[in-house]
């Protein structure tokens, strides 16, 4: 939306030749094509049939059209809203505590009345330099917290983030300013009061950057189930996902020797369509739901372009 | 245990103040400072600890690394172990294959990913249609939005035997037909490629509100001088986005040392076959971790990524700061 918003109209005659503009037009239109091919690729694939799909292999244009992988993943509903529900309570869980905690942390470091500001800003920054690594904090969580097969192990880890505290200091620097607070205080009103009753209706499009940025980041996450999650009743919506990717391989690579009876009973079973289904119903919501958040999105990363 | 820490490093700010027994004097700053603003400070708590629990625990927790580590003796019992853990390491033919590998993907992805996000930057913003353009924006900004099991899947569907590249252009194009998945010649290309299509949206954004930035007033005074349109993005954008870009650069630069876990790890599938051009520092001290149970080995790659990172951020930013002082972090 910002694309040249600021050519005031005088400019209309510094624009590139017709010629220039339809190769241009013609380049980005191949390349979107490009950019969704793939999708729309699993998703033909998902609606072919298994039997065709062995002879012709993945095509674009399917020979024979089915629902079964459809059919079969809906016959097991509870397993797949179980899936979704996992995913949609650690995103809400999960953003609800981000926001929160980072609007907590990001206000008193933004008040220059606050003596120990810098302490506690150099407190989260540094997490951005130097981390512990991999070893010592699957440690904590496994061994000391004991939080393996628990859904706070799915959200703890994502909610502090020193990126989205730095953004949200340097907003309320920028657009709160001391005499509101100010003014408020000679008032009467105590800190609490000022920070829920002013701070927080003030800093609406921060909230939204960053409940925005937090959503995505639990919606595609699959890492900490991997790390701390083994029991199927927790597996996220990614994770079911990937774990369809790696037992499906499982079954057709040949060093599948062992556990016949695992394949036995897979056998009728529409392979390869049932796996890109299971990624069709994965992907669905975001390629859905693109088109309404994406330029808040945009707008989002100007503020934090601004400065982190 | 958490709550303690915010004390020590505020008793280094010490001013003469009245005599008083020391211990006393020296908190009683703190101790006011923590009565005047005690909302503050109430406000802070929760998060600090959180922080405190997630990052710095595990900080300390380094020394593991330096440790004969097993879960039965824990952190504190387990016997050390000096610098044996590191000579394992650095004996071994990994930690070279996995710091070249994490070095040259990263020095890939920037140059490429500079290159293509400033290319259809600028070409989108000649486009004469603002819609279109937006349009463009969108679809290209999708791929970002897709996590990396999704991406798996999508290369999965072009590269299985089964797959779009195997049955139906090697008849149309008359191509080889290449088991992809056994193939590491073919895979630096293959992940340049995929995290291209995946970043090139965000790089394109930023640097379209940097175009976006720039007064309208250079370009108007360019066309009466009669300058043309590659002149003018020769001469006008690029050097208004050139100190943006080297700053861009440095920082991923500091970040060398990082690579992304998911694109490294799902999109080959796990492939062992793949590991030698696949493996990077991340995939190593995950596999060592959970498949083969090496904690040493490990811990020991963890804290060479933690403190090369370290020091080449450090770097980073002391050259973000001698070129554009205001762009520093810290």
């Amino acid at each position: 939306m910002k694309l040249g918003s600021k050519k005031s109209s005088t400019l209309r005659i510094n624009s590139i030749s017709p010629s220039a503009n339809l190769a241009l037009n013609i380049f980005f239109t191949v390349y979107c094509i490009l950019c969704l091919a793939p999708l729309i690729l699993i998703f033909m694939v998902s609606i072919t049939e298994q039997t065709s799909l062995v002879v012709n292999g993945y095509s674009f244009f399917p020979s024979k059209i089915s629902f079964d992988a459809y059919k079969y993943l809906f016959s097991d509903l509870g397993k797949l809203f179980r899936c979704y529900g996992i995913t949609i309570f650690t995103c809400v869980v999960g953003t609800f505590f981000c926001v929160l905690f980072t609007m907590l942390y990001a206000y008193p470091i933004s008040r220059k009345s606050f003596k120990y500001r810098n302490f506690f800003a150099f407190f989260i920054f540094f997490t951005m330099l130097f981390q512990g690594g991999l070893v010592p904090w699957y440690i904590l969580y496994t061994k000391y917290l004991r939080l393996q097969n628990n859904l706070i192990a799915l959200i703890m880890p994502a909610v502090m983030n020193a990126f989205y505290v730095l953004v949200t200091k340097t907003f309320f620097s920028i657009n709160i300013p001391d005499s509101v607070l100010e003014a408020a205080r000679i008032d009467g009103a105590s800190e609490f009061r000022i920070f829920w009753q002013i701070v927080i209706p003030m800093s609406t499009p921060v909230i939204a950057t960053i409940a925005l940025f937090s959503c995505l980041n639990y919606w595609n996450d699959w890492y900490l189930c991997l790390l701390y999650i083994n029991d199927p009743k927790y597996y996220n919506l990614q994770y079911s996902m990937y774990q369809a990717l790696r037992s499906l391989q499982f079954l057709t690579s040949s060093l599948a020797s062992a556990s016949g009876n695992v394949s036995s009973s897979l056998a009728n079973v529409p392979g390869e369509t049932l796996r890109m289904a299971m990624a069709i119903i994965g992907i669905g919501p975001i390629v859905f739901a693109y088109p309404f958040f994406q330029r808040y999105f945009i707008k989002g990363l100007t503020i934090g372009a601004v400065k982190g | 245990m958490p709550a303690s820490v915010n004390i020590t490093p505020e008793t280094n700010i010490v001013t003469e103040t009245e005599p008083n027994k020391k211990p006393i004097w020296k908190r009683s700053k703190f101790l006011k400072e923590l009565s005047t603003n005690k909302a503050l400070f109430l406000m802070l708590l929760p998060p600090f600890i959180l922080v405190f629990v997630n990052y710095y625990l595990p900080m300390f927790g380094v020394i593991i690394a330096f440790k004969n580590f097993n879960y039965v003796d824990g952190f504190f019992r387990s016997p050390w172990a000096g610098f044996q853990n590191f000579r394992f390491l650095f004996m071994s033919d990994a930690a070279w294959r996995i710091t070249r590998n994490t070095i040259l993907y990263n020095l890939a992805f920037i140059v490429f990913g500079l290159i293509f996000a400033l290319l259809f930057a600028l070409a989108l913003n000649e486009l004469r249609s603002r819609f279109a353009a937006k349009v463009y924006q969108s679809v290209i900004f999708l791929p970002y939005f897709l996590s990396w099991v999704v991406v798996a899947y999508l290369v999965l569907a072009f590269l299985d035997p089964n797959g779009f590249y195997n049955k139906t252009l090697t008849k149309v194009l008359h191509l080889p037909e290449i088991e992809w998945y056994s193939s590491p010649q073919y895979w630096p290309f293959i992940l340049i490629l995929v995290n291209l299509w995946k970043n090139v949206g965000y790089g394109i954004v930023i640097y379209t509100s940097g175009i976006a930035g720039i007064d309208p007033e250079y370009y108007e005074a360019a066309v009466l001088d009669g300058a043309s349109k590659l002149q003018q993005i020769r001469y006008i954008t690029i050097p208004f986005l050139v100190p943006f870009m080297i700053v861009t650069t440095i920082i991923n630069l500091g970040n060398i040392f990082r690579s992304d876990f998911g694109l490294f790890y799902q999109v080959p599938m796990q492939q062992g076959l793949l590991s030698p051009t696949t493996e990077v520092l991340d995939t190593y001290i995950y596999k060592a971790l959970i498949m083969t149970g090496d904690l040493g080995m490990s811990s020991a790659a963890g804290l060479y990524q933690s403190v090369v990172g370290f020091f080449t951020v450090l770097l980073a930013n002391w050259a973000v700061g001698k070129i554009s002082p205001e762009n520093r972090m810290f």
